[in-house]
């Protein structure tokens, strides 16, 4: 074997890894060895400055492989593999050392230990950069379609994107309606097109695509295969009304079915019926039974011949190539007595006040009441120094205000009083801000460890805050309505995410690969996130990140084919005796027997190999090894860990 | 090796490219320390994994060998699982012929968001490897 010429970069990242890993005592340990021809740091080896010194560095010196020990592969492997081609060096004989999510910060509490670990993690890729080998790369096909699991404004913007790039789209929605959260709200800001209208514009676009399924009422319910061609079985609940219903009966139905449940379209503050649309221009038009809660009295089908029980719960499968994700967020629900929820029937949540003043006019009245001093408290659910949430929901600051003012317009008599923990009307919000000011709304503000307080007194409600604006003064406010601010949280109902095995971060909302360089991929080859699902966002965001989202994703299938790593099973010849356990071990049927130099041995398809590995512990002579991945290879790597 | 990893177990972990390796960069994203003599060698499968090369492992001075498995969750079929039992059993059987403790061996399925059961699974693993070999 001809002796290796290898480069090694160490990056700090920033100070990601430096911080905790001595990177130049690092370099200083691999610099001797025999096959490392140079060691360097670096401050961000992905950067422009440094890939291109890395460029210069394999073409001037010769070069014959590259090590890089820095982030998690998932994130640059194949940044690196892209600079080793540009210097017109075969991109397998690229290695990844991780230093930073398996060294720097798994052991952020022990530098000595991190940085001993970051040395024997770059010596065991040196190892294994010994052995690595020039190879050509796979090419499998990849189907151009993808399934958008989630049909509020991100997954429809999603959809109608991916339709326009000529991809076969099936946008696949849980609840009967589309539309998801932006459907429950009529004002928005920055525009005077209510939620309703934008989601009603977007669905009179998406049907007229003959490139995308709407699928309502129906949910993944299992998922087999991988990137290019994932295999989704979707579960679709009947409406138990024929789409051929004549408007007149239909109202008919609602009035008499006896049935009434909170409406969680209103956040329980009215009720509905078990046959029930949510509003009148709702799409799809056909309203829908709640068979949950439906009692089957049949006063329904006396009234409408539409009304049809006998229709029954279908399960399609569809195969698609990406899967993008906008399932959306729920609201926080305040726990039982906090600033006075569910305890004091003078408190509500900010979705519940917006359903309100949508719904009413002239006066605002809640509970029989009339309402004059509303009394707003910021920050319920979010930003909490006791609690799991401790983000901040960034749009709820912004749709406070909002709604305040939509309700002082509406209103004129209120008095709108913020208790606050500091304002983030960032960007554009800020002339809202403004406007509340200006209509002489009263911001009172405190830090975390002095929240205000809600207490009854009689029929009384009072808010009380020591406001830091004015040096700590108690101020009092008799509110008519506290309305608490409540922030987002990820959804209850995550079983589509554990179909797929998105990971969650911190917050428990799904995860991106890199929050800046990646935004919108997931660890899940083939998956991508868009909208609220992936943490706090406003429409404007939600919409961004679902533009983003459909990009990608048709871009991983784009081509119709994918390039798959050139890892396959071999034999060696001098050592196969043809037992066949290889055969039976392999899921792909890839293994064959054949004939080579009058010997029966086993032969290997290279076109159905995956490179899983399965054959090679049962093979007893030990004839076969995986490419990247030998015994030679991995007991090196074994070597130089101890 | 520093003073603060005297009470650490070298521990050789094989984990799987599309589902425990990431479970095991997000232990890192969070925070959740474990012992820094704990190594990862990333490979596509963990029914993949030689029996030769676990003891070869042990050979060279590791203390444990952990195989965080694919289970379930493999892209490479269902029977991952089953296979990757049954190259954990045979090289159980290998370490009893050569006088190792088959407890220094151990497997459970990491699944691609198992973090916080990894590092369970990794300091419990520690603990018995310093009871049994560092006492």
């Amino acid at each position: 074997m001809k002796k290796k010429k290898i480069g090694v970069y160490i990056c700090h990242c920033g100070g990601n890894i430096s911080d905790y890993v001595d990177v130049e005592k690092v370099r200083q340990a691999v610099e001797g060895e025999d096959i490392v021809f140079l060691a360097k740091t670096t401050m961000f080896a992905c950067s422009d400055a440094n890939q291109r010194e890395m460029v210069n560095d394999i073409e001037a010196n010769g070069l014959t492989s590259v090590v890089v020990a820095s982030c998690s592969p998932k994130l640059h492997l194949l940044t690196f593999r892209n600079v080793t081609q540009r210097a017109n060096l075969n991109k397998y004989t690229y290695v990844h050392a991780n230093i930073r999510e398996q060294a720097s910060w798994a052991h952020s509490d022990n530098k000595i230990g991190a940085t001993e670990k970051a040395i024997h993690l770059v010596k065991a890729a040196i190892a294994k950069a010994n052995y690595a080998e020039a190879l050509e790369t796979n090419k499998v096909k990849a189907l151009k379609s993808v399934a958008v699991i989630g049909a509020g404004v991100a997954g429809m913007k999603a959809a109608i994107s991916l339709s326009n790039k000529e991809c076969e789209v099936v946008l696949i929605e849980k609840e009967p309606f589309v539309g998801g959260r932006v459907s429950q709200w009529d004002s928005l800001s920055t525009t005077t097109e209510t939620g309703k209208e934008i989601v009603n514009r977007l669905y009179n676009d998406l049907i007229t695509r003959e490139n995308i399924t709407i699928c309502t009422n129906s949910e993944v319910i299992s998922n087999k295969g991988s990137v290019g061609n994932f295999t989704l079985k979707i579960k679709k609940t009947p409406r138990y009304i024929s789409t051929s219903f004549h408007p007149e009966d239909l109202k008919k139905a609602i009035e008499v079915c006896p049935v009434e449940v909170p409406d969680e379209f209103n956040f329980r503050l009215t009720p509905r019926k078990a046959i029930y649309k949510n509003y009148p221009g709702e799409y799809p038009q056909t309203p829908v039974i709640d068979l949950k809660n439906c009692t089957r009295c049949g006063a329904c089908e006396k009234v409408c011949p539409a009304v049809n029980f006998s229709e029954e719960e279908d399960i399609i499968e569809i195969s698609v190539g990406s899967v993008l994700m906008a399932t959306g967020f729920d609201p926080y629900t305040p726990a039982y007595g906090e600033f006075g929820y569910a305890t004091s029937e003078n408190v509500i949540t900010l979705p519940q006040f917006k359903r309100l003043i949508d719904e009413q006019s002239d006066t605002l009245v809640y509970k029989g009441k009339a309402i004059q001093n509303i009394a707003y408290i910021y920050c319920v659910g979010s930003r909490q120094a006791k609690g799991d949430n401790t983000y901040c929901s960034r749009n709820c600051c912004t749709s406070t205000i909002h709604a305040a003012l939509t309700a002082k317009n509406k209103f004129p008599d209120i008095n709108n009083f913020h208790f606050n923990r500091g304002l983030r009307t960032y960007g554009k919000q800020e002339i809202l801000y403004a406007d509340s000011l200006r209509s002489g709304d009263i911001y009172l503000q405190s830090y975390e460890d002095g929240l205000p307080t809600v207490t009854i007194e009689g029929k009384k409600t009072i808010v009380k805050i020591n406001d830091i604006l004015t040096n700590g003064k108690e101020i009092e406010v008799e509110a008519d309505l506290v309305v608490l601010v409540t922030g987002m949280v990820p959804r209850a109902d995550n079983k589509v995410g554990t179909l797929f095995k998105l990971p969650k971060g911190r917050d428990k909302f799904y995860n991106e690969i890199h929050m800046k360089l990646r935004p919108v991929e997931t660890v899940i080859d083939g998956v991508t996130i868009a909208g609220a699902c992936q943490g706090p966002k406003n429409i404007a965001e939600s919409v961004n990140s679902a533009l983003s989202a459909a990009t990608k994703s048709y871009s991983i299938i784009s081509k119709g084919e994918l390039e798959s790593e050139p890892l396959v099973a071999t034999i060696d010849p001098d050592r196969c005796t043809w037992c066949g356990a290889c055969e039976a071990a392999c899921p792909f049927d890839a293994i064959m027997k054949s004939e080579k130099e009058g010997k029966i041995i086993a032969a290997i398809n290279n076109a159905v190999c995956k490179g899983c590995g399965m054959c090679a512990p049962v093979c007893e002579p030990d004839a076969i090894n995986v490419t990247a991945c030998s015994s030679t290879e991995i007991m090196s790597m074994i070597d130089a860990l101890v | 090796m520093g003073e603060i990893n005297r009470m650490s177990a070298k521990i050789l972990v094989f984990s799987t490219e599309k589902i425990s390796d990431p479970a095991i960069d997000m232990a890192g994203l969070m925070k959740l320390h474990y012992p820094p003599t704990v190594y990862t060698i990333s490979i596509p499968c963990s029914s993949g994994i030689k029996p030769s090369w676990i003891l070869h492992a042990f050979e060279k001075g590791f203390d444990g060998v952990f195989i965080a498995a694919d289970g379930s969750d493999c892209v490479y079929g269902e029977t991952c699982t089953e296979k990757t039992g049954a190259l954990v059993g045979k090289t159980h059987e290998l370490m009893k012929s050569n006088n190792i403790d088959p407890a220094r061996l151990r497997m459970a399925a990491i699944c691609s968001v198992c973090s916080e059961p990894f590092v369970k699974q990794i300091r419990s693993f520690n603990e018995y490897l310093l009871k049994t070999l560092h006492a």
